[in-house]
């Protein structure tokens, strides 16, 4: 059966009505006349979760100049964290900073942590050392063996930490 | 490695036992923090020799820290698979850690340590991610056991900190507080009486958003829905939890009224249909985990509207961990196919109920 509101598709509800004298209506409305009239057909859960929404948001991040250019650290780029929705480590932040201030204003709204301050604890110095040392020990051998890209990276790592 | 999860202070399950606020219809409440440690990669990005680094760093302040001292060290990265998806099916870890996606295999270093209500994954798509689990309505509560694990930790390691963007994550959307408080609910009488979709439209306007029992990605089961916070950035701990409890009290009062409604419209209907759900758990001889959850569901409701009586939600709680098929594995000594699990599942059902019945009719 038609729907009787817009004669175009089938009804799926129909709606009956009584009156006040005992005369009884029914209609019978297509799912989308139905919900144009506020009467749910079937129970509708958003099918994207707002969370599948702002998990893809990274994706859509206009391509920039900065797009190749990489962590000193981690040696990552915006065009990977764009395939994976992660970034490399925590001095990516640093390096691609102006372009991820404008991804976290678009999604939390903000992008000025309010929460919990905090101050790490002094580094001991033996231990900056150590991983500094084991650093050069890498850059060293890569040197050796001309792994020249390897040994790029390293002496980046070893800048940032210094 | 075999996993002996009795070896655990509380065996990873004291949430369930239904004494915390609300516990009929909010089931647990979760809380986590994302932490990174200074100096390494993300786990995502770091050699096998830096995440190794990285769990010795954690152990060594694990060690130190009171607030972790009854916690137990599990090497996700030793487990076979269905230790990995028992941890995971009892919500001690993440799908993530767990490695469970084929295409995401366990990754070296991938660990966790485990405590009474608490726990700290190593490793994951973080380096940390602190988590605690209470049993119903308990935000505050699972906050300040947190709050400890956090304070103790990040003042032995250095965590990624940024002056604006506060505690920086692998993924932008945790970055800031690095915090998802989330409550497990359970809303049939909304469901039922078609509420649901205007109360899951009105969350997310609200910044909040839902899951299924599993978190990320799973879908919704046996009318159980994770509410969780979205954003991470721009508001306090504190705020975000008084959001989340203000809105989930409306959550909690509006799933009563609809009950009310449900009994006072169509009595005999939804009594007829909870007690039919309750024959099909208490008899069936093969019963896929889906139907479990649904019918469970339902007797959920029934003991929530006292139309069964003599059953414990805490029962209710075991069966919906307990009849997943890895715990029914274990509980086998054995792996089991499908078909195989089903039976198993309908039998463990079956037994539980029989034990409690007794006093109904």
């Amino acid at each position: 059966m038609l729907c009787d509101s817009c004669k175009e598709r089938d009804s799926v509800v129909t709606l009956t009505r009584s009156s006040a004298d005992g005369v009884v209506t029914e209609e019978h409305l297509c799912d989308r006349c139905a919900v144009a009239r506020g009467i749910e057909t079937h129970i509708t859960q958003p099918k994207q979760p707002l969370a599948d929404f702002i998990n893809s948001l990274h994706q859509q991040l206009p391509a920039s100049p900065h797009d190749g250019s990489r962590c000193g650290f981690c040696s990552g780029t915006l065009r990977d964290f764009r395939n994976t929705g992660r970034l490399g480590c925590p001095y990516c932040y640093a390096t691609f900073e102006a372009t991820l201030r404008d991804l976290l204003r678009r999604i939390h709204g903000n992008s000025k942590h309010l929460g919990k301050r905090y101050q790490p604890p002094p580094p001991l110095i033996e231990e900056g050392a150590t991983v500094l040392a084991e650093l050069r020990d890498r850059l060293r051998r890569a040197v050796e063996q001309e792994q020249f890209e390897e040994a790029a990276r390293l002496r980046d790592q070893i800048k940032v930490l210094e | 490695m075999t996993l002996d999860l009795s070896l655990l202070p509380d065996g990873g399950v004291s949430w369930l036992d239904a004494s915390g606020d609300h516990s009929g219809i909010v089931l647990s409440t979760r809380i986590r923090l994302a932490r990174n440690l200074e100096g390494f990669a993300f786990p995502g990005r770091a050699r096998d020799g830096e995440r190794l680094r990285v769990l010795s760093r954690v152990r060594e302040a694990v060690g130190g820290a009171s607030s972790l001292r009854h916690h137990v060290l599990v090497r996700v990265d030793d487990l076979e698979n269905e230790d990995r998806l028992l941890l995971h099916e009892r919500h001690l870890v993440s799908r993530e850690l767990a490695g469970l996606d084929p295409q995401h295999p366990v990754r070296s270093g991938a660990a966790v340590f485990l405590g009474p209500g608490t726990g700290v994954m190593v490793n994951e798509e973080d380096h940390l991610r602190l988590q605690a689990l209470r049993s119903g309505f308990a935000l505050t509560e699972a906050y300040a056991a947190l709050e400890r694990i956090d304070d103790e930790l990040g003042a032995t390691i250095p965590f990624a900190y940024h002056q604006e963007f506060g505690f920086l994550t692998s993924c932008p959307t945790n970055t800031g507080t690095g915090m998802r408080a989330s409550v497990m609910i359970h809303l049939p009488g909304l469901n039922a009486t078609k509420e649901i979709s205007k109360t899951l439209a009105g969350l997310q306007q609200m910044g909040l958003t839902y899951r299924g029992l599993y978190g990320e990605g799973s879908e919704v089961v046996g009318n159980f829905f994770q509410i969780s916070n979205q954003t991470t950035l721009g508001r306090s701990e504190e705020e975000i939890i008084e959001q989340l409890m203000y809105v989930l009290r409306t959550v909690i009062s509006r799933e009563e009224d609809a009950r009310r409604v449900l009994l006072r419209d169509a009595g005999y209907i939804i009594e007829d249909k909870l007690w039919r759900a309750y024959g099909t758990l208490r008899y069936a001889r093969s019963l896929t985990f889906d139907e479990a959850m649904s019918y469970l569901s339902g007797v959920r409701l029934a003991v929530g509207l006292k139309l069964i009586t003599g059953l414990s939600v805490y029962t209710l709680n075991k069966l919906l961990i307990f009849s997943q098929s890895a715990h029914l594995a274990q509980a086998e000594g054995r792996a089991l196919t499908d078909s195989e699990a089903n039976l198993v599942r309908a039998r463990y059902v079956r037994q539980l109920l029989a034990e409690e019945a007794g006093t109904n009719g």
